[in-house]
């Protein structure tokens, strides 16, 4: 058994660590969380140039030909430190074009490049993720309906859209710009991971890949994604935690002299080492083991985001006062728990969705 | 290949004398000792596929480590029935304490017979004053010529009753330091001065005994690892007592027997599962049960690729604890009225083991340190936070 990294994932880790503690420091996150856009352009180049837009897409596209685990790798680095943008959306839409590289052939290698942005918009109104419940419609691949929650669809080039013709689920690609699109921001509670909303009116898309098997594995590794970041970001809350309680000082002692501090932090590492394997497992499936990838992601974006919700807090509990406020950085992975919980779908949804994958 | 090799030695007839695999008994699989499961162990330790990580001198296959293979043997014997690599105190604790500390004479004299299960072991480390604070232990021997000679009392000792032999934390050296005191003796349960008193745990079954020391007579060569040395010895007992405890198999027999109870017992007209709580819950701890398992798998690999585990290594034990607990009172909550049902009413589904199971759940929470103990020893080692100041050491 060999369930660990390769070297060639833990050179990627340590590089994409070392870049981001360099190139994104809170002040950066927090100058792109107080922006219009939640996207640094610039920021993105540069993640761009390591190879992160293009992890997922074959080499000769000018990909990387790697799979979700090393998608996921990169996730929790990003996740680590709170980096905005559009990484998701984009991992996500990449996952289901390489399916059909050829329906996006003007698109990948410009994607891999860091010169276009895709996003994938799968949800709809009322909770609907499913691909089986899409109220949004084509015909004669002219799309009408709504999507909500897509991500960054303003800094997209183009957006894939999941939708239902008579034949059933597929994904179009509807190019920035395109007649009959309206994108409505949200105002979101994390801003370092904008959403939109988007309203097709008879517009004009090309079918990219047909069939909801591409929807669902999109979502499946957005799951993934979702569970790596929440495990990157609980590892930070950690990191500060274990931090402040060593430098803060009260009963002339450092709070970690206490054993209710000790014992509360313990607990907190205890639940989220394990959570390490979950995602790896979850992801590693998803790329190997097709028949259990789909309930194991569901599995892992559940239990993982509710046990970053619940660091944070403790996290917050034990900074005191100063975790309360604004400046002080933990209320920003506050948000993106809260982003984690929510996005893709809550946690009961993917529950009683693996309570049925199983047969029960 | 195990496969076949199982295939072809281990029959349906061997099959069928296996006894039933009930509760938390089960955690060692099948374990079974008479002379059929030790010609199996035997062929099987021949061909490389039991015991690799004990030498062959001393009764092992002696193969170099490897995690996936150990894995697909298990797997095999576990699915062909087989009695294979032992689990309990004297194979899973005190062997790998042996590997390391013990003498030449000691290794060729217990490890043989401790790893076939004819050798039964029992652990001598809590006292009546002496629990979390195991250091401030009072048992003590004295040297007598060749002899050391016992006096104390041992206290939640587990299947003291069954064994031939006590591995025991014992005081040496009085006037050391209290953790610098101690010894590591072996005593044999059948000397003169030992007395074994069985201890009724809430259960209602008496799974420990407290045993009494009289003037009991320990030949000096049954010391490891040198006057003094045998709190160090003990935490390496300790280290595989967690790991034990801490494996993943367990909780995943007792999720997949919750789910299987939960599947046939009908509430209201519908199975308990179909309950949309239920199954929330289920999938829930699924999660946990699944998330052990995987950084049981890590955990192997860093073993095995010579890293250092660090806080990963010490969670296992109150990870597992944890889950366990949440496990079997989900089991309480798909029995629902019928989670008052003892075993041995006929009424009561499964014989009541999940009840029993619901408190043994507690029982792993105390043994091997208790859930605080793991707490301490996570954010003191794991994390690096200092100790109480006040605490002793």
């Amino acid at each position: 058994m060999n369930f660990g990294l390769s070297e060639d994932q833990l050179l990627f880790q340590r590089t994409l660590r070392a870049f981001l503690a360099d190139r994104c420091p809170p002040a950066r996150v927090r100058a792109v969380m107080d922006g219009d856009r939640g996207h640094d352009a610039e920021l993105w180049a540069e993640m761009a140039a390591l190879g992160i837009a293009g992890l997922a897409l074959p080499v000769e596209l000018g990909g990387s030909g790697l799979g979700v685990l090393d998608l996921g790798l990169a996730a929790e680095e990003l996740g680590y430190a709170a980096t905005p943008g559009p990484f998701l959306g984009a991992a996500m839409a990449v996952v289901a074009l390489r399916e059909a590289p050829s329906a996006a052939a003007e698109w990948l290698p410009r994607v891999a490049a860091g010169d276009a942005i895709l996003t994938v918009a799968c949800g709809e109104e009322g909770g609907v993720w499913d691909p089986g419940e899409l109220v949004t419609r084509s015909a004669g691949n002219r799309l009408r309906g709504r999507k909500s929650f897509v991500p960054y669809a303003a800094e997209a080039d183009a957006v894939l859209v999941a939708a239902q013709d008579e034949t059933g689920p597929g994904l179009w690609l509807v190019a920035r710009g395109a007649p009959g699109v309206v994108i409505t921001p949200y105002r979101g509670v994390d801003p370092t991971r904008r959403l939109h909303a988007i309203d097709l009116d008879d517009t004009p898309a090309t079918l990219a890949v047909s069939g909801a098997g591409a929807i669902r594995r999109s979502i499946d590794a957005g799951l993934a994604l979702l569970a790596a970041d929440a495990y990157g970001g609980a590892r930070r809350c950690l990191d500060l935690t274990l931090q402040h309680v060593q430098a803060r000082q009260q009963f002339d002692r450092p709070l970690a002299a206490f054993q209710a501090v000790r014992h509360q932090l313990a607990n907190l590492a205890c639940e989220l080492e394990p959570c390490q394997s979950l995602w790896w497992y979850a992801a590693h499936a998803l790329d190997r083991i097709p028949d259990r990838g789909e309930r194991l992601a569901a599995l892992a974006k559940a239990h993982l985001t509710d046990v970053f919700d619940r660091i944070v807090r403790d996290a917050t509990e034990l900074h005191g006062g100063l975790g309360f406020t604004w400046d002080y950085d933990l209320q920003i992975f506050f948000r993106r728990a809260i982003f984690d919980r929510s996005f893709l779908g809550d946690a009961a949804y993917h529950r009683d969705r693996a309570a049925a994958l199983a047969g029960w | 290949m195990v496969r076949d090799f199982l295939a072809s030695s281990w029959s349906d007839e061997d099959r069928a004398a296996n006894p039933p695999l009930e509760g938390v008994a089960a955690l060692g699989g099948v374990s079974r000792t008479d002379r059929r499961a030790t010609e199996l162990r035997v062929q099987a330790i021949e061909r490389g596929y039991l015991y690799r990580h004990v030498p062959r001198r001393y009764g092992g296959a002696e193969e170099p480590p490897d995690v996936l293979r150990s894995a697909i043997v298990l797997e095999e014997f576990r699915r062909a029935a087989a009695p294979g690599e032992l689990v309990g105190q004297g194979p899973s604790m005190l062997v790998p304490t042996l590997l390391e500390h013990g003498t030449e004479e000691q290794k060729q004299r217990f490890v043989r017979g401790t790893i076939l299960g004819h050798v039964r072991w029992c652990q001598g480390y809590s006292e009546p004053g002496a629990g979390s604070d195991l250091a401030s232990l009072t048992t003590r021997a004295v040297r007598d010529g060749d002899h050391w000679v016992v006096n104390g009392h041992k206290i939640w000792t587990s299947n003291a009753h069954d064994a031939d032999w006590m591995f025991c934390l014992v005081r040496t050296e009085p006037d050391r330091p209290k953790h610098g005191g101690i010894s590591y003796l072996l005593i044999d349960m059948r000397s003169v001065g030992v007395t074994v008193r069985p201890l009724r745990q809430m259960t209602g079954d008496a799974d420990f005994d407290e045993v009494f020391f009289d003037e009991v007579r320990v030949p000096v060569e049954n010391l490891v690892g040198g006057r003094g040395q045998g709190w160090a010895v003990s935490r390496s007992t300790l280290r595989h007592e967690r790991a034990l405890i801490g494996g993943s198999f367990l909780n995943r027999r007792i999720f997949e027997g919750v789910l299987m109870l939960a599947r046939a017992l009908p509430r209201r007209g519908a199975p308990a599962i179909a309950d949309p709580g239920i199954r929330r819950r289920f999938a829930e701890l699924e999660a946990r049960v699944l998330a052990a398992e995987a950084h049981g798998w890590r955990l192997l690999t860093m073993e095995a690729r010579g890293e250092e585990s660090g806080v990963a290594g010490m969670i296992p034990k109150l990870y597992a604890t944890t889950t366990m607990y949440e496990l079997t009172r989900l089991a309480l909550d798909v029995l629902a009225d019928r989670a008052a049902l003892a075993p041995g009413d006929p009424d009561a589904p499964a014989d009541g083991r999940f009840v029993t199971a619901y408190m043994w759940s507690l029982g792993m929470l105390i043994a091997g340190g208790t859930a605080n103990v793991q707490r301490n020893v996570i954010a003191e080692r794991g994390l690096g936070l200092p100790r109480d100041a006040s605490a002793g050491r």
